[in-house]
């Protein structure tokens, strides 16, 4: 053999780890299962409907963007869209009109992502940008929330009624007794099951948690911004409560009922638009949960997670800036 | 279990050869030797073109602080001396040796009896070192006299002796480990004596079991020298992760071991020690491991400096059809050959041969700031970060950003899910800032 031969010559490293973006979305898309399922029992065919016309209008709007608009090889594969797809109809009310849902998934891909340089760019999460532009552009849709298990065989013309937040801050603000209240709202059993009204994917805290399990297991979240936001979600509306348990509910409901948990383990984890560092996602755990307790507790919305991560999303960049890992070598230390 | 606290990543071990006794390989015909062998100042010719050496005899000689002695390592007729390409493609200046027969020079002891150091002085033993041209032979090839000499006013207390090997592939520090147990623990205690400290550790990684055993066992007899066993993870044999990983200590950022009171050597480089003081043998031959996944045999050599690549290749049976990589070293830090002609040097440790689909890279995404690079980072930087400056070109803030802490043990490109040329920008990045400070000078 000649000693000659045409050799591949690059840098090392020669050998790569096996994970890609692709089986990241994959993953997502596998841990939404369980929440999609229970969204399936409770809110039937309407789930059904909301979920499969997200997906598909996120998908064709990343397809026609990349292709027609910024001229790059469409990347669809990697799951991203769809991932944003999901979590759009997993952020809105089961019974919510098509081209509603299309100019959703439109703001979500097109404005949110695609506007800012596609996949990695955006500075905020692109399902929740679809919702909060839904949430003020058609606020009475997007606020009358299909019952559980009755309106299953309904999609537009299905019954509505109250989710517990709302119920808790109507009834609160009119001055009705705590104790009624807690009657009117499911027991904290069917709530963690998700036998209650509200946006499709957040009702059920069991299915979500055991996604979060399957995420935390497969390394593509860490403990750190679900764990930091839940448990300040419990601190702070734990110590309201034992400051006034008439006026403020329990810790409990605050977990259990709207979307703190979907927010905390499947939005606020989006990698694009959380911070690098531990102790950054930590900052930003604990300012989610701050502000979506005081939406709750004080503002004029029953709910405050979409708005919280949202806001805390802004600030990335700069809790990025500030907040470096440890350097070795930075402390001399002598052991 | 004992490993250093932040970043590494776990490729496969693959350590196929590891079965595979030291075995020796030929002679080459035509030995070439580059003046640069070492870390440091290339060394000096002492020999002209038709001078006959013997095995051994010094052919070119330290020039400055950090250079070492090079000492032919084949009998034979000095042929030319002339630029030749090296691992990087380059050509550089070599002593060309015709081979003729295998005549050692009479001073060096051949048997296989184990010597003692007994009453030899640490003073003799670095100007031992430093004649027989040892280097560091874990790969950097950093002129062992030099690293054994502390600097006034700092104090070494401990040696540290790295037998972790944790690239993925080579196993010729592990072969070394379990046949010359007793040479290299004698070699450790050579290096104590040089450094004046009590006590060694050796590092293994878990990996590599019967090493630990065989050298626990051995060290019984040896007072001083301990064996510690680590944790399997990759840049594990980093000599900054190593020590905190044996002693806790943290080399402070672009410092020297030493610092800290640390002294770091490879197990190959003890016993070259060994060698060198106690049986009057230059550094002129090396392990080298031979393997890859397509190979016919895997195999560890012993091989004289200076045999072209391409005979350790053939030896296993030649290339295989799908090889696209030849890598001097290993997969992870390892620099691949841009031609199979080029010779074994003191600081090659293994010649791996991977297939295209074994080694290609993927098409480059972009950055979903999954912060798996900087969790993946030993030295706690932030690879993502330091490509985008890279990219930018913005020198000034990639070197802010600590960018010349990297030590290029590629962590970060391996476990990007984007696939993005993290090391390479660094490299650049590096590459740029070392101009700029040599500039303000």
């Amino acid at each position: 053999m000649s000693p000659n031969n045409l050799l591949t010559v690059s840098h090392s490293p020669h050998v790569f780890g096996s994970e890609s973006v692709q089986k990241i979305m994959y993953r997502v898309l596998l841990a939404m299962v369980p929440a999609f399922a229970v969204s399936l029992i409770f809110f039937g065919v309407g789930a059904l409907i909301v979920t499969g016309v997200a997906v598909v209008s996120c998908l064709v709007f990343e397809y026609l963007i990349a292709r027609f608009l910024l001229k790059v090889k469409p990347t669809l594969w990697d799951g991203s869209a769809a991932v944003t797809g999901v979590l759009l109809a997993f952020n809105v009310p089961s019974n919510l009109p098509v081209w509603m849902i299309v100019v959703g998934s439109l703001v979500a891909i097109g404005i949110a992502k695609m506007s800012f340089g596609g996949l990695g760019k955006n500075p905020f999460n692109p399902a929740l940008a679809g919702r909060i532009f839904l949430l003020v552009s058609f606020p009475v849709q997007m606020t009358s929330w299909p019952k559980a298990v009755e309106s299953r065989f309904a999609y537009l013309d299905a019954t509505t009624g109250a989710t517990p937040l709302g119920i808790m801050k109507e009834g609160l603000k009119n001055g009705q007794p705590m104790v009624d209240l807690l009657k009117d709202i499911p027991d904290y059993g069917q709530m963690f099951l998700g036998n209650m009204s509200g946006s499709l994917g957040e009702i059920s805290a069991l299915a979500l948690l055991l996604g979060g399990l399957y995420l935390l297991i497969k390394k593509v979240i860490t403990w750190h911004i679900p764990v930091s936001i839940l448990s300040t979600v419990v601190l702070f509306t734990g110590l309201m409560w034992l400051i006034n348990p008439d006026k403020f509910a329990d810790p409990l409901f605050h977990l259990l009922a709207g979307g703190v948990i979907l927010g905390a383990i499947f939005m606020a984890t989006d990698m694009v638009t959380s911070p690098m560092t531990p102790v950054g996602q930590i900052i930003f755990g604990v300012g989610i949960g701050l502000i979506t307790c005081l939406i709750r507790l004080f503002g004029a919305y029953p709910e405050g997670v979409s708005f919280a991560i949202l806001i805390m999303n802004a600030f990335v960049p700069l809790i990025d800036k500030y907040v470096k890992p440890k350097r070795f070598g930075e402390v001399v230390k002598h052991g | 279990m004992r490993t250093f606290p932040k970043g590494g990543v776990h490729p496969p071990g693959l350590k196929i050869a590891s079965g595979s006794a030291i075995s020796l390989l030929s002679l080459p015909e035509i030995a070439c030797i580059h003046l640069s062998q070492h870390l440091g100042a290339p060394a000096q010719p002492v020999v002209a073109k038709g001078d006959a050496v013997k095995v051994g005899q010094l052919i070119a000689e330290v020039s400055g602080f950090v250079s070492a002695n090079i000492h032919s390592p084949v009998s034979g007729i000095i042929q030319k001396i002339e630029p030749a390409p090296d691992a990087s493609g380059y050509a550089k200046p070599a002593i060309f040796i015709e081979v003729s027969g295998d005549e050692w020079l009479e001073s060096i002891d051949r048997t296989p009896v184990l010597a003692k150091p007994n009453g030899i002085t640490g003073d003799e033993i670095i100007a031992k070192v430093k004649e027989m041209g040892i280097v560091g032979l874990g790969g950097a090839t950093f002129p062992s006299h030099v690293k054994i000499s502390v600097p006034k006013g700092k104090k070494a207390d401990i040696l540290i002796i790295n037998g972790v090997e944790c690239e993925p592939y080579l196993t010729s520090d592990h072969r070394l480990m379990l046949e010359k147990g007793e040479e290299i623990l004698t070699g450790i205690q050579l290096l104590m004596r040089a450094l004046g400290v009590e006590r060694a550790v050796i590092g293994i990684e878990r990996n590599k079991p019967d090493a630990i055993r065989h050298l626990a066992g051995l060290a019984a007899g040896y007072p001083g020298i301990t064996v510690c066993a680590l944790k399997v993870k990759y840049p594990q044999g980093g000599e900054k992760q190593l020590i905190k990983a044996i002693t806790g200590r943290e080399v402070p950022s672009l410092g020297l071991p030493i610092e800290v009171g640390a002294v770091v050597h490879n197990v190959g480089t003890a016993f070259a020690v060994y060698e060198a003081v106690l049986k009057n043998k230059p550094l002129f031959e090396r392990v080298v491991t031979v393997t890859g996944k397509n190979l016919a045999h895997t195999a560890n050599f012993q091989v004289r400096i200076g045999t072209p690549v391409i005979q350790l290749i053939d030896a296993v049976g030649g290339l295989p059809g799908n090889a696209a990589k030849v890598i001097n070293g290993g997969p992870m830090m390892g620099k691949a050959l841009p031609m199979l002609g080029v010779p074994v040097t003191k600081g090659t440790s293994g010649i791996l041969i991977m297939s295209d689909q074994e080694s290609a890279r993927k098409q480059s995404m972009n950055c979903i700031r999954c912060s798996r690079c900087s969790s993946a980072c030993p030295m706690g930087l932030e690879p993502y970060l330091l490509m985008s400056l890279g990219e930018a070109k913005r020198w000034e803030d990639m070197e802010s950003e600590h960018t010349l802490d990297c030590m290029e043990c590629g962590s970060c490109s391996y476990t990007c899910p984007s696939h993005r040329p993290l090391l390479d920008y660094i490299r650049i990045g590096k590459s740029n800032v070392n101009r700029i400070i040599r500039a303000r000078k």
